[in-house]
């Protein structure tokens, strides 16, 4: 049954899906396995999307069943129980700039590949950028941005994190619309992720599980 | 049937050249202008002419180039004149862009407007406006929309994109004001007890301020003209998927509506493409130009498939720039982000009849596939313009006029016009390296 919950969440049968997930629920199964089985097949779908099987929308609604799954798994849970996380990301559009549909996206798929995500949301400035990763001692940030104007807004942003001094602490990814390698040079940053899985895989890379 | 093989595209484009109703205010500034809108109909239509157009789209750029504010030139239409006129006098480009993308912060302000953030009310006052997405229509709501989409937009879109609009929520089903002279009674009693009076009352304020934006951009256009700078942009539209997923559903709503309820979406998608065509017709009336500027969001690869892009987006953007074409008008999609593995598809438009505006599409790819259909327009990156030397301009534009040039058929721009954060020093780069390097010998 397991096999089967995985298979039809990455062909992506809503139904069948919420349908046996409620009788393993019923049946009195360990609800964190269900989360499990819900983690390997987004893993299938970060693997179909980075074959270009799938694209944005098969990543958008995989993603809504799985919270789907979550809301269903969540009252199951004992308190404090959860699935261990990776490591801590900071994440967050950069001061001027309102956009938030690729950096939804982008924490989504972070969350579900098990990190930690602080997403500090919208048009935010280099100090709350410092100040998460402070608080939280995250080593990997991600600068959203989808206009031109968030050229400069990155490289303030990296320039205060540098001047702050915990550039060392952290490796830092950009993404969005207008950026390309060209920007993260401009910005200082350490690399650029194409889309949500290049994310995804930048933040296994540097924290040492890719 | 027509007896007559008239081609439509043809007639128009000669009317923008010979601009029959233009005062020129010298010999040369006639000249000018004969010489740039024949330049550029050339392209379009394949012809190599004289030298490879150079025709940019500016919205806030001006603005820094002058040294004011975003804020300022929505709020004051003078202001915003005086800084597109400063910018096309002193690049001497093909054709002069005007200022009605600046919009009216007034108007908005007064409609109370939802579905944007503006200098000043939400941005800073030097950045430009930005779109706010939501859910305006609910995934439940399609059959509303599908019964009655003059209805819907009147007594749901509205009041939820526009505050001081929020009493047309109430108001009875407009069709009410058929069934005898009763119903008439019933409707005009209802907009009493709605309060829709004050909605109207704010229509007309927001008219009143919007006058003002676009009485300036008709003198500048014809200031433009006399001095002998074309305006390209005739009018504008938008794909019905984008019209859809932008304003109504969202990008997230849209996306699972394709999977689950797909029918309800192409009819959806349907039921716009009217109104995608009229919008057309309607923002192109007073223009001399015949170029239709269609803006695309949502139709690339980092969207969606190859397969969703032919059964949810081209069949009506096709039909829409196909309608167009049968008018004289002259389609200009501005195809966002990459388009280089579905170019096989939007190939299929009649030769020398639209203008294909590609951003990250490899623009050599596209010469190739699409070089004896469309005239190519772009792609100078925006990461160059902004963050490049003059060099890295010059380099890319030597490519650029090269393989995309050949034989005519390409009028260069920045990717996605220029970037308001451009370096002047590198639009002038753009705009010399043309001029000069651009001519056809």
């Amino acid at each position: 049954m397991t096999n089967d919950l995985i298979n039809l969440m990455a062909d992506l049968k809503e139904e069948e899906v919420l349908t046996i997930v409620k009788k393993r629920l019923d049946t009195g199964e360990d609800p964190l396995l269900i989360l499990d089985d819900s983690r390997k097949a987004m893993e299938i779908v970060g693997k179909r999307f980075a074959a270009n099987e799938y694209f944005i929308p098969e990543l958008v609604y995989s993603g809504e069943i799985a919270k789907e799954i979550a809301e269903m798994v969540r009252p199951m849970l004992v308190k404090g129980q959860d699935i261990k996380r990776l490591g801590k990301v900071v994440i967050g559009t950069v001061s001027g700039d309102i956009h938030d549909i690729g950096k939804n996206i982008v924490s989504f798929m972070l969350d579900i590949a098990g990190f930690e995500v602080y997403d500090i949301g919208i048009d935010q400035p280099p100090q709350s950028f410092i100040d998460k990763i402070q608080q939280t001692g995250a080593s990997v940030v991600g600068l959203s941005g989808l206009l031109t104007l968030a050229f400069d807004s990155m490289k303030v942003t990296v320039d205060a994190i540098k001047d702050s001094g915990l550039r060392d602490n952290v490796k830092i990814m950009i993404g969005g619309g207008q950026m390309n390698d060209e920007i993260r040079k401009y910005t200082g940053a350490d690399a650029y992720g194409e889309d949500a899985m290049a994310g995804v895989a930048l933040a296994k890379k540097w924290i040492g599980v890719g | 049937m027509t007896e007559t093989n008239i081609d439509q595209t043809k007639e128009r484009l000669d009317l923008w050249c010979s601009a029959p109703d233009v005062a020129f205010e010298t010999p040369q500034a006639e000249q000018d202008y004969r010489q740039r809108t024949r330049r550029i109909s050339d392209a379009i239509q394949l012809k190599v002419p004289d030298r490879v157009p150079i025709s940019p789209l500016v919205t806030f750029f001006p603005a820094r180039y002058s040294g004011q504010t975003a804020q300022e030139m929505m709020y004051d239409p003078d202001k915003a004149y005086e800084a597109f006129k400063k910018v096309a006098l002193d690049f001497q480009w093909d054709t002069a862009m005007n200022h009605i993308n600046t919009l009216s912060g007034p108007m908005l302000e007064e409609l109370d407007y939802k579905q944007l953030r503006w200098p000043g009310h939400g941005v800073p006052p030097d950045r430009s406006y930005q779109f706010v997405e939501a859910e305006y229509m609910k995934a439940d709501e399609y059959d509303a929309f599908l019964d009655d989409p003059t209805g819907f937009m009147i007594r749901t879109y509205l009041p939820r994109i526009c505050g001081t609009l929020a009493p047309f929520q109430l108001l009875p089903p407009l069709t009410m004001v058929f069934p005898y002279y009763v119903g008439l009674m019933l409707m005009i009693g209802n907009v009493a007890m709605t309060g829709a009076a004050s909605a109207f009352e704010s229509i007309i304020r927001a008219q009143e301020k919007f006058i003002n934006l676009a009485m300036s951009v008709g003198i500048f256009n014809g200031e433009m003209q006399s001095l002998g700078f074309p305006i390209l942009m005739g009018g504008t539209t938008q794909a019905p998927f984008d019209t859809l997923g932008d304003s109504l559903r969202g990008t997230q709503g849209i996306m699972l509506d394709m999977y689950r309820q797909p029918d309800k979406l192409l009819k959806a998608l349907d039921k716009l493409l009217p109104s995608a065509i009229d919008m057309a017709v309607v923002s192109s009336a007073m223009a001399l130009s015949p170029v239709i500027f269609i803006p695309l969001h949502k139709g690339a690869r980092g969207f969606m498939s190859r397969k969703q892009f032919e059964t949810f987006y081209w069949p009506t953007l096709h039909k829409l720039m196909l309608a167009l074409i049968e008018k004289g008008l002259v389609p200009m999609p501005c195809f966002e982000s990459d388009y280089s593995d579905r170019l096989d598809i939007i190939k299929d438009i009649p030769a020398g009849k639209a203008i294909y505006w590609f951003e990250k599409t490899d623009i050599c790819k596209a010469k190739e596939e699409l070089g004896d259909r469309v005239c190519l327009k772009g792609n100078v990156p925006s990461s160059i313009m902004c963050t490049g030397t003059p060099e890295q301009v010059r380099e890319y534009c030597k490519k650029l006029i090269d393989v995309a040039g050949k034989n005519g058929g390409l009028i260069v721009d920045g990717d996605v016009g220029i970037p308001d954060e451009a370096r002047v020093e590198n639009v002038r780069a753009m705009t010399d390296f043309v001029k000069e390097y651009g001519v056809y010998k």
